[in-house]
């Protein structure tokens, strides 16, 4: 099918699925004013944290402000666009699965595009809004390197998160309960990404670095933003690497998910 | 009430727990989600204890990770997270069929929820809570009253949470998405309720909001009891403010589904 052909058709499933969840309009705009609040309601962790103490793990309340904002944007990000992939159980348990299979679309793409949901654009503009006042906060020795850096960075850390649905939602191949393991690492990392890494344990550190690299969302970058060196010893060129590392996740998770498809045989009939 | 009258109710109860007991998959799932959160939260609570110079708001490393282990015990146990089961029978209309039986419909969810709960509390509660004790270590409470009280506060923190669970989910009386209201109660009990970050850590202000609702009575109320945080009087206090929780709130329950009741319109067919 020609490129063109492919891209009205998605388009059409995209604009159904949002006509479809603005029609019952009360609601709707109750869901995204909670999305908005979700991020409110988790800030309030940090604004309770700073309310006892000066510093967590090495960083000041603005710093912390600075990887929450960033983190919450991006995950926002993914989470719009491919947050209810962890669905998949769903439609392998349905059967729905199948009609995927059928059509002439990535079956990827298909689920990407079966459920967006419009109602996490709340979430996505408090997270920027949280982000734009920690950037006002925190102390930046403001380079061209680093002005590229902080727009680069929300978009780089939406595709490692995005990559992260992915490759966790393929354990729905696998696993009837697949939606609460992805869960564990999509928003447990979400969760784990707004805070300095340096409150984690070397276990926890490494798994959610170099296994699930969520420390390239927002605790890394921001490092390079606020000019520190990781306390933790891992080299700076590092916090410059989430597009590098947001690469490298995409094609492994796109590689899981293969792997997957391949493995699924359909409920039967 | 006499005894005949509670033999549907325990025998609902009953159903309730098998009914859940089948899903066994999904207990593991959830025990898996329920320790990486719980991992998580216990090392930024560590940190700030850390950084506060070992003690934070009365909490010390032990009792910290009490809390987070007990907090993470009981979210399946008083459902923490969105609960719509009620709310789907009323927009599907089998709500008629529950309200034609010849027992009392709040009564006869209460009496399932309690079987559920019974079997969260033996599937969802131990693994978090040992998993704690190996891998960081519990304070373990010495208060007698405190210890005596447990089983009464969490029997009540159930009650008081499907009092609440049972009046939102009647708004589907008069909203036909729910969703959007379920999502605000999740964030707003989970965070007064101190399910996020204990309620002694709040500034004043958000401390008095909190204990001006019935969040706390279910979820910081029995891990004050655990924790230290309450002993002797005030422990018996805490635990009889549930009490008057759970009665009001059963009460205010009866007064909307009497509302409802009086707008609904059965179809025969």
């Amino acid at each position: 099918m020609a490129d063109a052909t492919v891209a009205t058709a998605y388009r059409s499933i995209v604009l159904s699925r949002v006509a479809a969840q603005a029609s019952y309009r009360t609601s709707f705009a109750i869901e995204v004013v909670s999305q908005a609040f979700i991020v409110l309601v988790e800030f309030a962790e940090v604004y309770v944290v700073f309310h006892q103490v000066d510093k967590l793990g090495g960083f000041s309340y603005a710093e912390v402000t600075l990887m929450y904002g960033i983190a919450v944007s991006a995950f926002g990000i993914a989470d719009l666009v491919v947050g209810h992939l962890d669905q998949l159980p769903f439609y392998v348990r349905r059967g729905t699965f199948d009609a995927f299979l059928l059509r002439p679309l990535s079956p990827l793409g298909q689920l990407v595009t079966s459920d967006f949901s419009l109602r996490r654009v709340g979430r996505v503009v408090t997270g920027f809004t949280v982000l734009a006042v920690a950037l006002v906060a925190v102390d930046i020795d403001w380079t061209a390197g680093r002005l590229l850096l902080v727009v680069v960075t929300p978009l780089a850390g939406a595709a490692i998160f995005s990559a992260v649905f992915v490759a966790t939602s393929a354990i729905g191949f696998w696993v009837v309960e697949g939606t609460e393991f992805a869960n564990a690492f999509t928003y447990g990392g979400n969760y784990l990404s707004a805070f300095p890494f340096t409150v984690f344990g070397t276990v926890v550190r490494r798994f959610f670095t170099f296994l699930v690299p969520v420390a390239f969302v927002a605790y890394l970058p921001s490092l390079a933003l606020l000019g520190r060196p990781d306390p933790l010893g891992l080299p700076g060129w590092l916090s410059w690497s989430a597009v590098p590392v947001a690469v490298v996740a995409w094609i492994a998770s796109v590689a899981v998910w293969r792997t997957g498809l391949r493995h699924y045989v359909g409920a039967g009939s | 009430m006499s005894l005949p009258a509670l033999r549907p109710a325990a025998a609902l109860a009953g159903a309730g727990f098998r009914r859940w007991s089948t899903y066994r998959q999904a207990a593991v799932a959830g025990v898996f989600v329920n320790i990486v959160f719980g991992v998580i939260k216990l090392s930024i609570l560590l940190g700030v204890a850390e950084s506060a110079g070992g003690t934070v708001a009365g909490y010390d490393a032990a009792s910290l990770s009490t809390y987070t282990w007990v907090a993470q015990g009981m979210i399946a146990f008083v459902v923490i997270f969105s609960w719509t089961e009620l709310a789907e029978r009323v927009t599907t209309g089998d709500i008629a069929v529950d309200l034609a039986r010849p027992v009392d419909l709040q009564l006869a969810w209460l009496a399932t929820d309690l079987g559920r709960a019974g079997w969260a509390l033996l599937s969802r509660a131990i693994l978090p809570l040992a998993f704690g004790a190996v891998v960081y270590g519990l304070y373990v409470p010495d208060d007698p009253t405190a210890i005596v009280l447990v089983p009464l506060s969490l029997l009540a923190a159930v009650v008081v949470s499907f009092a609440c669970r049972f009046a939102v989910n009647l708004v589907a009386f008069w909203l036909v998405e729910v969703r959007g209201i379920v999502m605000f109660y999740v964030l707003v009990s989970g965070l007064l309720g101190g399910h996020l970050i204990p309620v002694q850590m709040f500034p004043e202000w958000l401390r008095t909001l909190a204990y001006a609702t019935p969040f706390p009575a279910m979820i910081q109320t029995p891990i004050d009891l655990v924790t230290g945080q309450a002993t002797g009087l005030r422990a018996l206090g805490l635990v009889l403010a549930q009490l008057v929780w759970a009665v009001v709130l059963l009460g205010a329950g009866r007064l909307v589904l009497a509302g409802a009741t009086r707008k609904l319109v059965v179809q025969g067919g």
